[in-house]
């Protein structure tokens, strides 16, 4: 069935709802009658209850703290944590406390939580509400990093993060909401670690995350006009991060183009590139190049923005520049 | 109200066994025997065991950096705290929490925690998950009067309130935030909780029937629905903010005289509540203590310590595809 992320978000959210008891959503506005500015989690509220859809005070650390705490005694909850942005306010509950149970309790604790959170520039939301932060994420051990691109892999990502045991922080790109794609229907879970062939080539790799997979595919099929063959590859997943499928396709194209939105210092288009240096060097006929977003914040202006965010012809120009090396 | 024989056998066991426990913990710190950091909890301990009191294992508390007393009032067995405060392979969580971080899940103790306003949040969504299942469950935070300004107590303490959750907010006023004396008056802790629509009430912390008797009515209303409560309870620290720490900050007299007064074990014995505790019953207990207390010490320090295998496990439950 061909839905947008935004519908298929709202849609695994009441088919697991609905599946199993424990889940509970809270957050902001969850169950108010549009469900979020987005309209997420609309129609939770009234089919579930508002004792399993819990709208909460403007208290990211008490949202995400007792998301974590219901976690470890037996609920699965989903919690929202309106633009990641907001992890600013709340990052102790996550970093120190949900992302450490089960090791620093030596495997006793089982923290079965989800934290879907907006991500991303691109509609002139500004400086606070527009930033990516994954890489901060990514680099925490003991929590999930999940980064879907369509609304297929929002829906099969989805799942995975709510039935599994570990903490998953769920990202979802504000400007990509809308797109649609075929999704399939009934129980539909994808494994974490797993990359998407976004589209098979053999002149180049392109690894892009989020919205850029979005933009890279479009940058490939400009290319394949030229007849040159990109093959791009979305993560899916940032941590775990599937090394193999990169490494596989590097070993194949010998060159590679690492598109990130985030800021480039301690990105994950750094840590890829780290990766292909280490593990693939061998490989390798050409530089890595990372298109990233500037080491600046994120301008409210559009027409700055729209030179923040990496473009399509960003990613054409690093393809080529690769490409001539 | 009147307290049975064995309650008062109960009270008294675990106050000592805390007191016992403590000061065999230091004596083997200062040997280097235990790594890390310790923070002893002596004159608190009737805060502990009258809060945890009324607790089973199926209500949850969320402890602080300043926790053995929280966890052997909630039960944890003296033997395996042991072990993981000398962090060996076989303590509670497998020496990767440590003094700081010991937690016990079959007995619902949620984890000391070494960042102050840390548990409040996460006692909350303890509650959140009793209420959500209907199970008569109660979660208590212990709170230091140094925690007691974070934002995470006052978020949850508005949470508590909002969502009407069957929790339980324990502040431990022990007139010091680390090094530096609380210049709140004593109450005003009380008083802001009381400010966000949940009954509030000071006791002294070195009362154990005092403690016992504002913490009962307080979780039989959680139990039965009447939402969270907050208790202040003051009772001057004895030590340091850590072992190690000489005190300097502290008035000399003032100090001896707090230690004195605040002492929670001769005030439980001299009570005529007490009164089914004779000197015998007193020796005998104190004997089970002492033979319970060098089984723990003596098979901790024997314990193996963790294979370097284990540095890696248990960071996640499953990791599917490629992990690093």
């Amino acid at each position: 069935m061909r839905m947008s992320i935004r519908e298929a978000i709202n849609l695994t959210l009441h088919e697991e709802m609905a599946r199993d008891k424990r889940i509970i959503v809270l957050g902001q506005d969850v169950a108010s009658g549009q469900g979020g500015v987005y309209g997420i989690t609309a129609g939770l509220s009234e089919k579930f209850g508002i004792e399993r859809v819990i709208d909460t005070p403007i208290t990211e650390s008490a949202i995400i703290g007792a998301a974590g705490g219901a976690a470890l005694t037996g609920l699965r909850p989903v919690a929202e944590l309106m633009f990641i942005d907001f992890l600013g306010v709340c990052l102790d509950q996550l970093l120190n406390q949900i992302a450490k149970f089960r090791y620093m309790f030596g495997g006793q604790a089982r923290t079965p939580v989800v934290i879907r959170t907006m991500i991303g520039a691109g509609v002139g939301t500004g400086p606070q509400h527009s930033q990516i932060l994954y890489p901060l994420l990514a680099a925490i051990p003991g929590i999930k990093v999940v980064v879907p691109s369509n609304a297929a892999d929002a829906k099969g990502l989805l799942a995975e993060a709510i039935r599994q045991d570990d903490p998953v922080v769920f990202c979802e790109h504000k400007a990509l909401y809308m797109d649609e794609c075929e999704v399939p229907e009934g129980d539909y879970v994808i494994p974490f670690g797993r990359a998407r062939i976004v589209t098979e080539g053999s002149d180049i790799t392109v690894v892009a995350i989020s919205r850029m997979a979005v933009f890279a595919e479009q940058a490939a099929k400009t290319l394949a006009a030229e007849g040159i063959s990109v093959e791009v590859i979305d993560p899916r997943t940032l941590s775990p991060l599937d090394e193999g499928s990169i490494l596989k396709s590097l070993s194949k194209t010998g060159r590679l183009v690492v598109v990130d939105e985030a800021n480039p210092i301690c990105s994950m288009a750094s840590e890829i590139a780290g990766i292909a240096v280490e593990r693939g060097f061998d490989y390798l006929d050409a530089p890595v190049i990372r298109v990233t977003a500037p080491h600046t914040p994120v301008p409210a202006t559009p027409c700055l923005e729209a030179h923040y965010v990496p473009s399509v012809q960003d990613i054409i120009k690093a393809i080529r520049t690769t490409l001539d090396y | 109200m009147e307290y049975s024989r064995e309650a008062v056998v109960k009270a008294y066991r675990l106050m000592k066994s805390i007191r016992e426990f403590e000061e065999r913990m230091r004596s083997e710190y200062q040997q280097g025997k235990l790594p890390g950091f310790i923070h002893i909890y002596r004159n608190q301990e009737a805060i502990a065991v009258g809060a945890c009191f009324d607790m089973n294992n199926g209500d949850y508390i969320a402890s602080t950096h300043r926790g053995h007393g929280h966890c052997i009032a909630k039960g944890c067995e003296l033997d395996g705290m042991m072990l993981e405060l000398a962090c060996k392979q076989d303590g509670f969580c497998n020496g990767k929490g440590g003094s700081m971080h010991i937690a016990d899940m079959s007995k619902g103790m949620l984890g000391a925690n070494a960042i102050v306003g840390g548990g409040p949040p996460i006692a909350a969504g303890a509650a959140l998950t009793a209420k959500t299942l209907k199970n008569r469950g109660v979660s208590m935070a212990f709170i230091g009067d140094g925690a007691s300004d974070q934002g995470t107590v006052a978020e949850a303490l508005n949470l508590a309130v909002v969502l009407e959750l069957p929790m339980i907010f324990m502040y431990e006023n022990n007139l010091y935030a680390e090094f530096t004396r609380n210049p709140k008056p004593e109450g005003r802790i009380a008083a802001r909780a009381g400010a966000y629509g949940m009954p509030s009430v000071v006791v002294d912390g070195s009362d154990f029937f005092a403690v016992h008797a504002a913490c009962r009515e307080a979780i039989e209303r959680a139990r039965d629905g009447g939402g969270p409560s907050a208790i202040e309870a003051v009772s001057a620290r004895y030590y340091g903010h850590f072992e190690g720490d000489a005190q300097a900050y502290r008035d000399t007299a003032e100090m001896k005289r707090q230690r004195k007064e605040g002492d929670p074990i001769p005030r439980f014995l001299a009570d005529p509540r007490s009164a089914a505790l004779d000197a015998n019953l007193v020796k005998a207990i104190d004997a089970e203590i002492q033979a319970e207390l060098d089984y723990a010490v003596e098979q901790a320090l024997a314990a193996d310590d963790p294979t370097p295998d284990k540095l890696y496990t248990d960071v996640y439950i499953n990791y599917e595809g490629e992990s690093r």
